[in-house]
């Protein structure tokens, strides 16, 4: 059990065992982090390495692609829509768990499913449930009379085609998302709820409060802090992300009506081998990270003094 | 069993001096206890002794030698922590062998010493439990057991009582001072709590501020303090205090009695305005008035004083202990 | 909350978010049993096995597709990956939690900011790095690259746990004769088994869910991960296998959310960052 002298000094021993983690992050992180800002102002492909600097040619040649100012504007509306619909129904599903029940177990776990499964594989199913000839959802609207034949409500079509047109590729990609982003919003909006003390709420109800009055005047002050983490954290998430659309739609219907940023990057950069543009394309993403980089640093230090 | 010796040990924290400079010389087998209010810097005192902190300046020298950049382990001591810091995890055997079974002794040895340890402390009928599952007494005497098992040059505890009980703290103050005596380990012991100093310590070491004010034994610190602080912070109800002809005079509770008790003319006499009279059974506190000083007389005559009531008290001159009012020091004759 | 929610519009709106959320893995479970006859006649109900069940598309999918591969590839991945996650983290997270002092704190918040930086904006970088490593098309390359997620939350998560343990019981083993890597072993490590035990499932999870590197590095059929290969061969173009497709999507994704409920709360706390702790 003898260990060196020198690594009783915490001055050593704390460095020492640090150096690891930092050296890894440096590495595959931070310099890949910079090197995404280097390539986006350069002329590197993947059959040219050896690449000059060109300024800000490709932000300009980004910026003047109808296709990029699609994507951005997509990427808005499929992050805006999503975090919003999650919020609210975020707030519905923890009332309901928040209550005792039978089988909680397993009702949670089934809640759960979506963000604990993984994601390309939970949005396979949905492949199935939106197929343009077997879609499941189509044959129940059919046999409940909504769609199908001449005057129906949704018209006279056999088949909705939701990953076919623009508008409902659109909708089903948001609702896959909400579906997967759900869950956890869900559970740290619990995990909140369980950190108010019990008195509080408790005396509010005896001092005369209602329901309304509890949740607008104590429960939500409270638990602020957690809904504007949650908010934060998956407004990045979402914004950043490309796994749901490029499983459901690969971008399309063809006319990049589900493209988001990330696709668009994905599809220069690693498919089209362009990577100057693709990374052009990704540090859209840099204010959005440092937005949200700069209010969590603010949370984390006043957690850190309180 | 070895000696302490401590020389102008000094730690700071950031600009706060929590230990300012502290000579101390503690005895082969002796006792000590640091007695002061919380942030006296006692703790902090103790954990230099342990080597959980490294000292601002000053040296400290267990058995003659100097221990300074020593670790905790290569300095023979032992320590029985506030909470006890039994391993959760491990059995009260498990426990009281650790320290054994990090030096690496044979496991027949380590069975041995383990029994010898819980036999003296009378848990040897637990050492298959989890400490989760114990009273608190007896997790103290786990925590003491596995302090003695490595026969340390120095035993060191940090409040070993203040999380048991009342009436368990009583017992466990008699029988922590009867191993102390069997073992004869050096012993340096924390505590805020006065009655277990003056019951535990050979001697007691009163500190405050970072500095020690006095140390002696519980006699002396009591009956001769050496400045207003320790005749102050010793003794329940603490000593009066009351200014005259430029100098401080102090005297206990106990020494200001009423004046017919004390005929002798070596006495001095005080009008005493009682404002309150707490009956204890066995003896009387008076709280009241003499000229602007309040004070508190502790006597077990039966007079009947009321509120209001003016009544002739006295002090013998042997009694009375004068301090300076400005540096608070005692002024000997 | 009462009046407002009577049993009935409870239970109603309870079952429609687990409709909503476990539907598609019911349809999964249905169609991966579903005779192609039945399934591929879109008059019959897709909610029901109409012509009783068959397990043609699953010896489809483990007999005459990668699938077990795949699985196999992400267990390799997974495996290394909680490796190195854990050697990285828990030296880190017991320095930061223990050792450091200010300065210490701030290095935690930076490794936790790391943790907030996309995929999607360092994978055409790390895509270069891992092709001058040589590592294109190698499993290798996601052992290199997915650490760089499961280690700063790790890091946060242990750091927290760490925190927990009172400083006492270590300063009792440098007491009790032990050196500062001595206590950590002895005493520090078995306290924490619970928070590496968290850590392990996690990023065996974070793993098994990673799509875009994935996605990025790896073309080599043989060489894919569960969701990429799902994703990109078992739909090849119009040709969906849909039964294989949908059991190898169920059969997958179970043990993993499993594994992940059953450290959901650890894991969440993590997640919000100790702001829902006050």
């Amino acid at each position: 059990m003898k260990t060196p002298r020198i690594l009783e000094r915490e001055s050593v021993l704390a460095p020492l065992m640090l150096t690891p983690v930092a050296l890894y992050m440096v590495l595959l992180v931070g310099f890949p982090f910079l090197m995404a800002f280097v390539y986006s102002f350069s002329n590197v492909t993947v059959g040219n390495p050896e690449f000059q600097m060109v300024g800000f040619r490709n932000f300009a040649a980004v910026l003047h692609d109808p296709t990029f100012l699609k994507s951005l504007l997509n990427t808005c509306i499929f992050t805006f829509t999503s975090i919003a619909t999650v919020l609210v129904l975020s707030n519905m599903l923890t009332e309901l768990l928040m209550r005792e029940f039978r089988f909680k177990w397993l009702i949670r776990f089934l809640i759960m499913l979506p963000w604990t499964a993984p994601i390309a594989l939970g949005a396979i199913g949905y492949l199935w449930f939106l197929d343009s000839v077997f879609s499941p959802i189509d044959w129940l609207l059919r046999t409940w009379g909504l769609l199908g034949k001449p005057g129906d409500l949704l018209g006279p079509m056999s088949n909705l085609y939701w990953l076919g047109r623009p508008d409902l590729a659109m909708a089903s990609v948001i609702v896959v998302h909400v579906w997967r982003l759900l869950p956890l919003a869900t559970m740290i909006r619990i995990a909140g709820m369980n950190s108010i003390p019990r008195e509080v709420i408790e005396a509010a109800q005896v001092d005369g409060a209602g329901y309304f009055r509890r949740l607008f005047h104590i429960v939500l002050p409270l638990l602020l802090p957690v809904i504007s983490v949650t908010v934060l954290f998956s407004t990045l998430f979402t914004f950043t992300d490309m796994t749901v659309v490029w499983v459901l739609t690969k971008g399309g219907p063809p006319d990049n009506s589900t493209q988001v940023l990330a696709s668009l990057a994905f599809l220069k950069g690693i498919q089209g081998g362009d990577l100057a543009q693709g990374a052009a394309v990704a540090i859209f993403f840099f204010p959005v990270l440092a937005g949200v980089a700069a209010v969590v640093l603010r949370i984390a230090k006043k957690a850190v003094v309180t | 069993m070895a000696n302490v010796h401590l020389a102008g040990i000094k730690k700071h924290f950031d600009g706060v001096k929590a230990v300012d400079g502290i000579d101390l010389e503690i005895g082969d087998g002796e006792f000590l206890v640091l007695l002061g209010p919380s942030g006296s810097g006692k703790t902090t005192l103790m954990r230099l002794v342990a080597g959980l902190e490294k000292p601002t300046g000053g040296q400290i020298i267990i058995d003659g030698q100097t221990v300074n950049d020593l670790p905790p382990r290569d300095r023979g001591i032992a320590m029985v922590f506030q909470s006890y810091a039994l391993y959760p995890h491990k059995t009260v055997f498990g426990n009281i062998s650790f320290p054994l079974t990090v030096e690496g002794m044979p496991r027949e040895d380590i069975r041995k010493k383990v029994e010898w340890a819980a036999g003296l402390l009378g848990i040897g009928h637990l050492l298959d439990r989890l400490p989760s599952r114990i009273s608190g007494g007896e997790r103290q005497r786990v925590a003491i057991a596995r302090a003695l098992v490595r026969r340390p040059k120095v035993l060191l505890m940090d409040e070993p009582l203040s999380n048991l009980d009342a009436k368990v703290r009583h017992t466990a103050r008699e029988e922590l001072k009867l191993f102390q005596r069997e073992i004869n380990v050096t012993t340096i012991y924390v505590t805020h709590d006065q009655a277990e100093a003056m019951g535990l310590g050979d001697r007691i070491a009163v500190m405050h501020e970072g500095t020690v004010r006095q140390v002696g034994s519980p006699y002396s610190i009591y009956n001769d303090p050496q400045n207003m602080f320790v005749a102050g912070f010793v003794g329940i109800p603490p000593m009066n205090f009351m200014e005259q002809d430029g100098v401080i005079l102090g005297f206990r509770p106990e020494a200001l009695l009423p004046a017919e008790a004390l005929p002798d003319k070596d006495c001095m006499r005080l009008k005493l305005l009682v404002e309150r009279v707490e009956d204890l059974g066995s003896h009387r506190l008076v709280y009241g008035t003499i000229g602007k000083a309040k004070v508190i007389a502790n006597h077990s005559f039966r007079l009947n004083l009321k509120e209001g009531d003016e009544h002739e008290f006295a002090v013998c001159s042997q009694e009375l202990r004068r301090f300076d009012p400005k540096t608070g020091e005692r002024i000997r004759p | 909350m009462k009046k407002f929610f009577s049993k009935t519009y409870f239970y109603g709106a309870l079952s429609m978010f687990i409709i909503f959320s476990a539907g598609p893995f019911y349809i999964m479970l249905i169609t991966m049993f579903k005779k192609s006859h039945d399934l591929f006649n879109p008059l019959n109900n897709p909610f029901w096995l109409n012509e009783g069940p068959t397990l043609e598309h699953l010896d489809l999918l483990f007999n005459q597709t990668l699938y077990v591969r795949f699985l196999l590839n992400t267990v390799l991945v997974g495996i290394a990956v909680v490796v190195i996650t854990v050697l990285l983290a828990v030296p880190a997270a017991i320095s930061l939690a223990r050792l450091a002092g200010r300065w210490g704190e701030n290095v935690g918040i930076g490794i936790f900011l790391t943790y907030l930086v996309p995929p999607t904006l360092l994978f055409i970088p790390l895509s270069r790095i891992v092709s001058f490593l040589g590592l294109q098309n190698s499993l290798w390359s996601l052992v290199l690259v997915y650490p760089t997620f499961t280690v700063p939350f790790c890091t946060w998560l242990l750091m927290s746990f760490f925190k927990s343990i009172p400083k006492d019981i270590e300063e009792q083993a440098l007491v009790d004769g032990c050196s500062r890597v001595g206590a950590m072993a002895r005493v520090l490590l078995p306290l924490s088994v619970p928070g590496i035990i968290t850590v392990v499932v996690f990023s065996f999870t974070l793993v098994a869910h990673e799509y875009i590197y994935a996605l990025s590095f790896i073309q080599d059929s043989a060489k894919k991960t569960i969701g990429i290969g799902m994703t990109t061969e078992l739909v090849r173009g119009d040709v969906f296998y849909w039964g294989a497709l949908m059991g190898g999507a169920l059969i997958a994704s179970i043990p993993v959310a499993l594994l992940y409920t059953l450290f959901l709360d650890r894991i969440i706390s993590g997640m919000s960052m100790g702001a829902a702790k006050r």
